[in-house]
């Protein structure tokens, strides 16, 4: 009797939830499955199934390709930027727990991760700026020719990994600066009564003591790069308005689909890809967690 | 739990083996690592510096004159500060609405997500029926899929509903979070024992009275953290908006900027306006509710 109660009340309160849940949330993403699989143009009534006809279309679409290639660059290019950089500073801050400006240290690297990404890109625009940019004025001070930072098409995705990288630093700081409070401070004592150097410590304790989060850190930095839109969408047009190269990423490469070319279809097969690797990346990281629990 | 750097008292009075007590430039271990730390700070605080740079320059050029802007070296503090840059953006763009639309929009984002993520959270933490956990797993595994897979039949949903280029458009995209859920799940696992609600219920409080007045006021800090972290997420928020929102008076002001700087005759220290009046209440905001957000950002972290 009691059990039963309990049970409708469970039910009851957990309900509206649910309800909003499948609505907003599973209908959705089994819709985007659904329609990979047919063809849609918005405009025909009628919805043929093809099978696997986008996908296949998908892999013969230079402007798909190069999306996928440019987003690639950029997620492992923030990958390789990001971790490091944030294992150092993350160190040298765990380093400085006691100091008077751990605070700042921790707010001014966690700053460019919470504010709008509109408003941080525009920073960037002009900092990359070819005319009146300071980077430029930089490499002409020092005697180095002035850049294309935005119109180069390599340039331009370097210009995205770094607006990225600096963006997705204080996120990985945080979680690294959480990673090293649980690490336990005996081990440290023990090698430094060995005789171990900090930068001993560093790379022959806390780096490997620290591999679960650095898969952690790295595959949610991964996954958050291959979403990447906006810093694509504003870094892409000049100060003046001229049209800088437009970066083409895979999210902007699938609402082009959707909404210009009217390609529901096609463009949620291109969903499905980006969630295709996604799901891989997820599983690569429980692989490796799971290879280091064995040994 | 702090690591320490200074030498203990009996470390100093037993000799060691391995490390010299002078340094190669004759000095003492002690002051060898006073500098070391000095060197650190000098060199976390330059980094610092250099992180918030971008923001700070971007704060500046808003008050720049055209001429002063294309000046070599940039200054930190305008020469010949002007508020021609914010006057002139006020009067070509509804700043300020966009900004409302953003803000009503985060919080009621905020609401729900708190209101979900609270029943649902602690529903799935302490009742223990074999349905719960099949629906919490299937919360866990779409918590992975990222927004823009499946915001285009989303973006139908919100044109069959009429809610197109509204308030309500955008929020049907943010009235959950997956990761709110399990977030507060954890929490009344840890933090709200078993026999705490074994006890009202023996004292004869019905099960939302119990959740009211007992499990809610025991989740504060959790439910702070979900609060901000829903909030900026809805703020900062851009894909969705930009696809939902369509007229100019629908616009977010994330949508709004990138869209307004997209413009022919927009000039950098007016682009520079818009976002500093945008950049700077949200930075005063993350400053103030630091220890919310990091303690929200920190135990997303946390999940296994």
């Amino acid at each position: 009797m009691l059990r039963w109660k309990r049970w409708r009340f469970a039910m009851l309160a957990i309900l509206p939830t649910l309800a909003i849940f499948a609505w907003v949330r599973m209908y959705p993403i089994v819709e985007t499955l659904r329609l990979s699989l047919h063809q849609w143009d918005i405009l025909s009534k009628n919805k043929p199934f093809i099978g696997l006809q986008n996908f296949r279309e998908l892999f013969q679409d230079q402007l798909f390709l190069e999306a996928l290639i440019n987003t690639s660059a950029i997620a492992f290019g923030v990958l390789f930027i990001t971790i490091p950089t944030a294992l150092v500073i993350s160190a040298l801050i765990y380093h400085r727990t006691r100091s008077r400006f751990a605070g700042f240290y921790e707010t001014t690297v966690f700053i460019p991760h919470i504010v709008s990404l509109v408003p941080a890109a525009m920073a960037w625009k002009w900092i990359f700026d070819a005319n009146l940019g300071p980077l430029n004025g930089l490499l002409q001070s020092v005697g180095l020719p002035a850049q294309p930072w935005l119109f180069d098409p390599v340039l331009s995705v370097i210009a995205i990994i770094i607006l990225c990288s600096w963006q997705a630093l204080g996120y990985a700081v945080l979680i690294y600066l959480v990673g090293f409070k649980n690490l336990p401070v005996s081990l440290f004592e023990a090698a430094k009564l060995d005789g171990a150097g900090g930068i001993a410590r560093f790379w022959y304790i806390s780096v490997p003591m620290l591999k679960p989060i650095t898969l952690y850190v790295s595959v949610v930095t991964l996954i958050s790069a291959f979403n990447v839109y906006a810093q694509a969408f504003v870094l892409a047009s000049d100060s003046q308005g001229a049209p800088g190269r437009q970066v083409r990423v895979l999210v902007l490469d699938m609402l082009e689909n959707a909404f210009r070319n009217y390609r529901i279809g096609y463009a949620a097969a291109e969903a499905v890809i980006l969630l295709a690797i996604v799901l891989l990346l997820t599983l690569v990281q429980f692989g490796l967690l799971r290879e280091k629990g064995r040994r | 739990m702090t690591q320490s750097t200074d030498i203990d008292p009996q470390d100093a009075s037993t000799p060691d083996r391995y490390a010299p007590r002078t340094g190669p430039l004759g000095l003492s271990r002690r002051t060898r690592a006073r500098l070391t730390d000095l060197a650190i700070d000098a060199f976390l605080f330059a980094f610092g510096l250099l992180m918030i740079l971008p923001l700070v320059f971007l704060v500046s050029n808003a008050f720049k004159t055209p001429q002063e802007m294309v000046a070599w070296p940039p200054r930190i503090i305008p020469e010949d500060p002007t508020l021609e840059n914010f006057r002139s953006v006020l009067g070509d763009t509804p700043l300020l609405l966009w900004i409302w639309n953003s803000f009503s929009f985060a919080v009621l984002s905020m609401i729900a997500i708190v209101a979900t993520s609270a029943i649902a959270g602690y529903v799935l933490a302490k009742f223990p029926f074999r349905s719960l956990h099949l629906l919490f797993l299937v919360i866990l595994a779409t918590a992975i899929v990222p927004f823009e897979v499946y915001m285009i039949p989303l973006y139908f949903q919100a044109q069959a509903l009429g809610i197109l280029n509204s308030i309500w458009g955008l929020l049907l995209g943010y009235l959950v979070m997956s990761f709110g859920i399990f977030l507060i799940r954890q929490n009344v696992m840890h933090a709200i024992p078993d026999e705490l609600l074994e006890a009202a219920r023996i004292d004869g409080a019905g099960e939302m009275w119990i959740f009211v007045f007992i499990v809610l006021p025991l989740l504060r800090g959790a439910l702070g953290a979900l609060a901000v972290l829903a909030f900026f997420q809805a703020w900062t928020s851009f894909a969705w908006p930009i696809i939902v929102a369509t007229t100019r008076d629908a616009y977010t002001i994330e949508v709004g900027l990138a869209l307004f700087q997209t413009g022919f005759t927009v000039d950098l220290g007016r682009l520079s306006a818009a976002s500093a009046a945008v950049l700077v209440p949200s930075v005063t905001l993350f400053v103030i509710l630091r220890r919310n957000f990091v303690q929200g950002v920190a135990s997303t972290g946390m999940k296994e």
